[in-house]
Parts: structure tokens; sequence; C-alpha cells
């Protein structure tokens, strides 16, 4: 072929671009490439009460920092009567309410969704420096040192220690050092300093429980130890606790999760809920707001029209497949894929029956017709109303004896049905009742395959949320187009030189 | 239901409709060029410009209130054909061969009435038979009288010859006789029979009819085999100077011979069939390209009849009828007996 290079540069690129788009907004926008993908959503809402005394009021609650495992996708914390603003510091955030005159109970809330996303990482921020050691008194001091001794003989890293120190703080009848220490110190707290005094990067940190329907939770305390890049959390009760809890960490470097000037008996409580949403939707919950080239901008009748046009192209596939590679001839190149089309909204065997008995009375009516000697105009158009006719008592009928699926005929196009029967009937009568069948079969078999294509919803999916692929679709079009091997049918069509190949 | 694996066509040189549309029609014909042969009107016009042989012209119907006048011009006519300028697939031509008291008589014998021939008159005219219902006029022409030697082969009807003709040169051929089956029409997708001639002599070298091998015709029972097309250089030269005519590099002639004028173009045809390799058991694609590797700057059209009788002779083939199996014939010898 001449030009064979361009036009495969040109299907290429075509390629490249759909493909390479699709993968983009895939990984950037986090459309979902299967249908009906869900993610579990966490409406966590943290509920800070105080009493106020009368007088200007600031309350700084400390926000989740972003972390692996969950993306945040919404966060309000307005209250009325409250100046609210978020700050940052480091990575942690914090809400921050502000009111200049304030007096008796006081309730904010602060909510966030949550996504939760195994796939989601976050690089951890490393501890800030070198680990101080922490200062005891005595007796603790020679206590905590006791323990420590005893057990970095038997342990290799900052984990293997963590295991140990919570081993040794779990065990019963209870270690004397142990004892004495806990007097002083909450347990995790307890376990942040004896790992800092061995030199280990640790620290205690908040961490949220999350469970569905929980009410009026408050926060836990964790052990987090720094090994090899990543903070590994602990529980001084259970130990190591697997990546995969349901464990949202709140709070990891202000000293508090909750300050209030200008008030007393703070106290912040947790409510949260989880919800399946589909990924879908949650794709388009994050989208870029404001002016976007996107179908999800348009208003949603329009978007259910466009779910319908995007199907379109793959109904032309389908055809080009059936007549270039099969061979099968239809009556009207597109026609079928209209025909399916409308099968969308009738269900196949619903559709095929009225389009079979709609076309067969149309065909009954035209040989009167025939015979009227009328001009093509005037008989297309006479057809046009004989089959609003016809699909009119066929929808009153089925109504009447409760068949709501006849109803969906209305979807047939109403045009081309007459022109199918126009040309049908012309075929009757200059080629026979065979070739009708023929030609009619094929179209309502190459509709048949378009609709049994286009009703997947994968294909749906794809085609309305990922138009781009319609450029592979045109690709192999073109391809299709230049396509110069033999059709399937010929291999019939020219069976009879088998026995000549032969001799 | 017999099938064959695409290797084998592939061997054999059979041009499949893929490759025809993408590698011949595409490439050799111009779209510029296609009125020309689609509207059988203007075929016939640039055909007696260029001095090319056609059945005679009688009246062309172009709006639909001439109709009414059409009576005078059809009671001087006994036998004439009307057909569409712009028809497809031979759709809408209709032939009367004779008048009676009471109408018209078709080529089948049966009888139409003037209302008939006028409401087929309207349906041409609005576009009936036209692709896309376009507005087409109707033309009568004299009918064509079948010669001697095709009037016992034929069930009814002219036989016309199809000549592919590619870039000038007349490639491949076949006769299409009529049958009861396609109702005295030699479409051969509606049952008529094609006898492949061997472009050498004009003999024929096979025969089919829905895509079986044939041997002798079905309604007439005359053997295939011996058919012979007279005239056959002029029947050639005509064709091959359709090229010059149209400038379609790959065209479909359909020619006929009248008993007194002899050869005949009817009408062009710039996306002619494949069927005629079926009919003459070989493929195109070895042709096509002996002509497409020659180099010649320009050749004469008795130069290329000449070079076409030489290179695509088939005269051997012909003769012993080799073509047709022995099988074959013994098989159909006994069906008929």
């Amino acid at each position: 072929m001449t030009n064979q290079g361009p036009f495969l540069f040109l299907v290429a690129l075509l390629v490249a671009a759909g493909i390479g788009t699709a993968a983009f907004r895939h990984a950037s926008y986090r459309i979902p490439l299967l249908p009906g993908e869900q993610q579990t959503v966490w409406q966590v809402e943290a509920r800070v009460e105080y009493t106020a005394l009368g007088g200007a009021t600031q309350t700084y609650l400390t926000l989740p920092p972003e972390q692996s495992g969950f993306r945040l996708i919404e966060e309000t914390g307005a209250a009325p009567g409250f100046g609210f603003n978020i700050t940052t510091q480091g990575i942690q955030r914090r809400a921050h309410w502000t009111k200049r005159d304030a007096s008796g109970q006081q309730i904010l809330f602060f909510k966030l969704a949550l996504v939760q996303d195994p796939a989601h990482a976050v690089d951890a921020a490393p501890p800030h420096g070198p680990v101080e050691a922490p200062h005891w008194d005595e007796p603790y001091r020679t206590a905590a040192f006791q323990l420590i001794d005893t057990l970095l003989p038997i342990t290799a890293d900052p984990q293997s220690m963590a295991v140990q120190l919570i081993d040794v703080m779990n065990r019963r009848p209870a270690d004397p050092n142990v004892s004495l220490l806990r007097d002083r110190y909450s347990d995790p707290i307890l376990l942040a300093r004896l790992l800092n005094t061995a030199g280990i990067a640790a620290r205690t940190v908040q961490v949220l429980e999350l469970e569905d329907g929980r009410r009026r939770q408050g926060l836990a305390e964790h052990v987090q130890v720094w090994h090899q890049g990543i903070w590994h959390l602990y529980h001084t009760g259970t130990g190591r606790v697997p990546d995969d809890a349901n464990l949202l960490l709140w709070q990891t470097e202000t000293p508090s999760v909750l300050e209030v000037t200008g008030g007393t008996n703070s106290r912040v409580t947790f409510s949260m809920i989880s919800q399946a949403r589909s990924m879908l939707e949650l794709a388009a919950d994050i989208r870029a707001p404001g002016f976007s080239l996107s179908l999800y901008s348009l208003p949603i009748a329009e978007q259910g029209m466009f779910k319908l046009i995007m199907l379109l192209p793959v109904g032309a596939l389908v055809v080009v497949f059936m007549r270039i590679i099969v061979g099968i001839r239809t009556s009207g190149t597109f026609m079928p894929v209209l025909i399916a089309l409308a099968f969308l909204q009738t269900e196949l065997i619903p559709g095929l029956l009225s389009f079979i008995l709609v076309v067969s009375i149309g065909l009954l009516i035209r040989s009167y017709l025939s015979s009227l000697n009328l001009l093509l105009v005037a008989r297309i158009a006479t057809l046009v109303i004989l089959v609003i006719g016809i699909i009119s008592v066929f929808s009153v009928v089925s109504y009447q004896l409760g068949l709501m699926s006849g109803l969906t005929i209305t979807f047939f196009p109403m045009i081309i049905m007459a022109w199918t029967i126009e040309r049908m009937s012309i075929i009757w009568e200059e080629e026979g009742p065979p070739e009708v069948l023929l030609q009619g079969g094929g179209s309502l078999l190459v509709a048949t395959l378009a609709y049994l294509v286009m009703d997947q919803q994968i294909v749906r999916h794809l085609a309305f949320n990922f138009p781009e692929l319609h450029l592979l679709i045109l690709a192999m079009v073109l391809i299709l187009g230049r396509y110069t091997g033999y059709r399937l049918l010929e291999l019939r069509r020219f069976a009879s030189f088998g026995p000549i190949a032969r001799k | 239901m017999s099938w064959i694996s695409p290797f084998t066509l592939r061997r054999i040189g059979v041009l499949g409709m893929n490759r025809r549309n993408v590698a011949y029609i595409s490439r050799y014909n111009e779209r510029s060029n296609y009125p020309l042969v689609d509207d059988k009107l203007r075929t016939k016009l640039m055909a007696q410009k260029m001095g090319l042989s056609v059945p005679d012209l009688l009246h062309v119907i172009t709006t639909q209130h001439e109709i009414e006048g059409i009576e005078p011009v059809l009671s001087s006519l006994n036998q004439f054909v009307i057909k569409p300028a712009r028809g497809s697939g031979g759709k809408g031509i209709l032939v009367i061969r004779g008048r009676t008291p009471d109408g018209f008589r078709k080529s089948s014998g049966s009888l139409i009435t003037l209302n008939d021939v006028k409401r087929h008159v309207t349906n041409i005219i609005s576009g009936l038979h036209s692709l896309g219902g376009r507005p087409d006029v109707a033309i009568i022409e004299s009918l064509v009288e079948t010669s001697d030697i095709f009037e016992q082969v034929s069930f009814e009807g002219v036989p016309d010859i199809r000549l592919i003709v590619f870039k000038g040169f007349p490639v491949m051929g076949m006769l299409r006789l009529a049958t009861k089956a396609s109702d005295g029409k030699a479409n051969l997708h509606q049952g008529a029979v094609g006898v492949g001639l061997d472009i050498g002599s004009g003999r024929a070298v096979a025969a089919v009819q829905h895509n079986q091998v044939l041997v002798i015709h079905p309604d007439t029972d005359v053997p295939l085999k011996g058919i012979a097309v007279p005239n056959w250089p002029s029947l050639l030269s005509l064709a091959a100077r359709c090229y010059e005519g149209t400038r379609l590099g790959y065209l479909g002639c359909d020619l006929v011979i009248d008993r007194n004028r002899g050869p005949l173009l009817l009408e062009l045809n710039a996306r002619p069939g494949l069927s005629i390799q079926i009919a003459n058991a070989e493929g195109l694609l070895p042709r096509l390209r002996q002509i497409e590797s020659l180099d010649e700057p320009y050749m004469s059209v008795d130069e290329r009849v000449q070079a076409s009788m030489t290179w695509f002779d088939r005269r051997s083939a012909a003769e012993q009828g080799s073509l047709w199996t022995e099988e074959d014939q013994e098989e159909k010898a006994g069906a008929t007996a």
C-alpha cells in the first residue's frame, strides 16, 4: 500500500492518545476503569464542647495529618458566630475557632469525609533531629536502666526492642521495675520514654478507632517507633498494630488535641459512620470545580443523552466489523445501530418482537399502497403516519393487557422504520421474499450483536467515563477500512474454487 | 455448505470484495468520473459522442407531468425498454416485447396495462430505484433483438456480456443468461447463469448458477460448453474504448449483441461484481497484476485488445472443456438422463 507509514503513524497516534488520556484520567482523577467499584467513605464528626467564661475565646482542634491509607475528600468546620480557619504547622493541621464574646455552653463541630484507599501512600515525616534521652528522677532512673539493660542483649533493632518492652510490661506477675515505673507514667508514655532512653526514636500519638456507628468516642494513645523510614504503630496492651486496622492517626506532633482559651470543661468526642460509595461518585466529587471540558460538567439530563450518544461509535464499530470482516449484508448501512439503540431502551426480546411486528404489519399495508400509484415522498410519508398509528395501537393494547414492555416501542426511530418497510417491500417485489428475509435477518442479527456489545456494563461505563477511548475505536475503524483480505462469507461464496485448486 | 480456506483463495488469486474496493476501485476509479457511468443517460450520450454503438434512445421522461403525455410516444412503439437512468443493480428495468389490445406484454409473457406502465415511470422518476431515493429520469430505448446464436440458449430476455476492463485492457468476460429462476433478468444473484468466456476466443470455459457448476442450461437444456460468442474481437474493442470514454481504470462493461446491429454497449459499471471469477473458474488478481506491472506509456485500443487476447488466451482449456471436471459432466449427464 502507498502511504502506509503516515497511516500507521496516525493510527498509533490515536491509540497512544486514547490510552494515554484514559490512563492519565484514571490515575489523577481516580475515575474507575470498571463500573460499580466501591470504596468505603468514613464520615467523622468531632464535637468540641466547653463552657465559655464570657469574653474572647479561642479553640484549637488538632486535625489528622495526611497519612497513608486515607484520602481526605471533604472537611467543614464553620460554626455560626465563630471565626474559623485552618492553620498548618509542619504536617500538623489545626482548626481554629475564635469568638470575641462568648459565655455558657459552646458546641463546635468539625466534620470530615475520608476515603479508605489502600493505594494512597504518603511519605512519613521523619523525627525531628536526633533522639534526646529523657530525664528520669530516681528511683525511676535505676528501674528504667535495669529494664533496658536486661532487654538489650536479646533485641536486634528498634522494633524488637518495642516488642520486648511491651512483652515485659504485660507480664504476669508484673515485673517489679515496670510496677514502679507505672506509678509515675502511663503505659504509652512509659514505653516511649524507655525507647527514647535506649536511643530509639519513638513518640506517643493519638489515634481514632474507626468503627461504623460509634458515637461519643475518644481518642486512644498509641506509640510510634521510627524504623527504616516508617513509623510503626504499637499498642501497649496488644503490641504491633496491623497496617489494615481501621485506625485514623489524629495527632502526632502538638502536645494536645484540644486547646481552649477563655473556657473550661472542654472536651472533644468523635462520632463516625462508614458509607460505601461508588468510586465514580467519588471521582466526580473531587473533580476540579469551575470551567472544565468534561462530560460531567453537563446537566444531568444531557449527561443521560450522552450516555447513549457515546455508545453509537461502539455500534458503528460492530457494523463495520460485520460488514468488512464477516460480510453480512444489511438493509441500510447504519440502520442496525439505530435499531440497537432502540433495543437498549426496550430490552432485546420485546424489542425484536415489536420491531418484527411493526415491520410485518407495515409490509402488509404497503402491499396495498403499491396499487395506489403514489409518488415516493407521499408514500414514505404515508408509511411514517402508518408506523406511528401501528405503534400507538400497539402501545394502547399492550397497556390494556397489562404488558408494560409494549410501551417502550415508542423508542423506535419511526422514520427509519418507515424507510425499512419501504425498502423491504421493494426488495420483496423485485427480488422475492428470500432476499427480504436475508437482508432483514442480516440487519436484525447485526442490530442484536451491536445491542449485546453496547449493553455490557463495562462498555457503557468506559464509553461515557472515558470518551477518549473513542480514539481507539476510531483507530480500529481506520484499520478495518484498510483491510483487503477476504470476508468470512466470501470463503463460502468462492467455495467452488476448491476443486479447481486441487487440480 | 462448503468452505474454502483463505490461503487457497489467495493462491488462486481470487479478488475479494475488500481488496476490490481498496486496491482497485478507489485507486483506479476517480470519484468525479462516477456520475458518467451511474447515469445511464449520460453514459449513452457519451457513447454516442465517442462513436460507440448503443441501443437507440427513443425518449426521456424527466418530470411527472410528462407521464400523462406518454401514450402517443408509446403508441408508435411495439417493443421497447423503460429503465431508470440511475437504477442500481438492474432494478426498475421494464421490458415490453409486444402489444395486445389490452395492454403491453412483458418479456415474461404477462400482460400489464398502460396504467401499470405509467406507475412504473412514476416510481422511476420519484427515485424508487435509485440509490438514496434521489429523483431520477426514465429512459425509453429500443429493445435489443437477440441474435440467432443466443436465441436457443437463453430462456428469455437478451443474454448480455460482462467484460471487466482494467486500464483499458479487457481482462475477463462472462456471458449472462436469463433463466426461469431469474425471472428473465440477467442478474447472477437472482439466479441467472454465468458462462465464463475465454478472452482469447470468446468461447465458454465454465458455467455457474447460484455458485454451482453447470453443464447445460437449466431451462433450455442447451449444452453450455459449446457456446462461442460471435464478433468477439469487435466486442472486446468496444469495451476497451469505454476506458477512453470514462477514464475509469477498473470498469465493468455490459454489452449485448443485436441481431441487426451487432455489439452494443448497454451500460457501464464503476463497481463491477466478483461473480465473474466464479463463472470463469479463475481469479482476477493474476491478470490484474500482469497489467499493473506493465510500463507501456500508451497503447492503442487495438494493441490492448491484441495483447489481452494473447495473454489471457485459454483456448486450449476451452476446447477441452477441462474446467468442467469429469465428475461434473457425468453427474450432470446422469441427472438429466
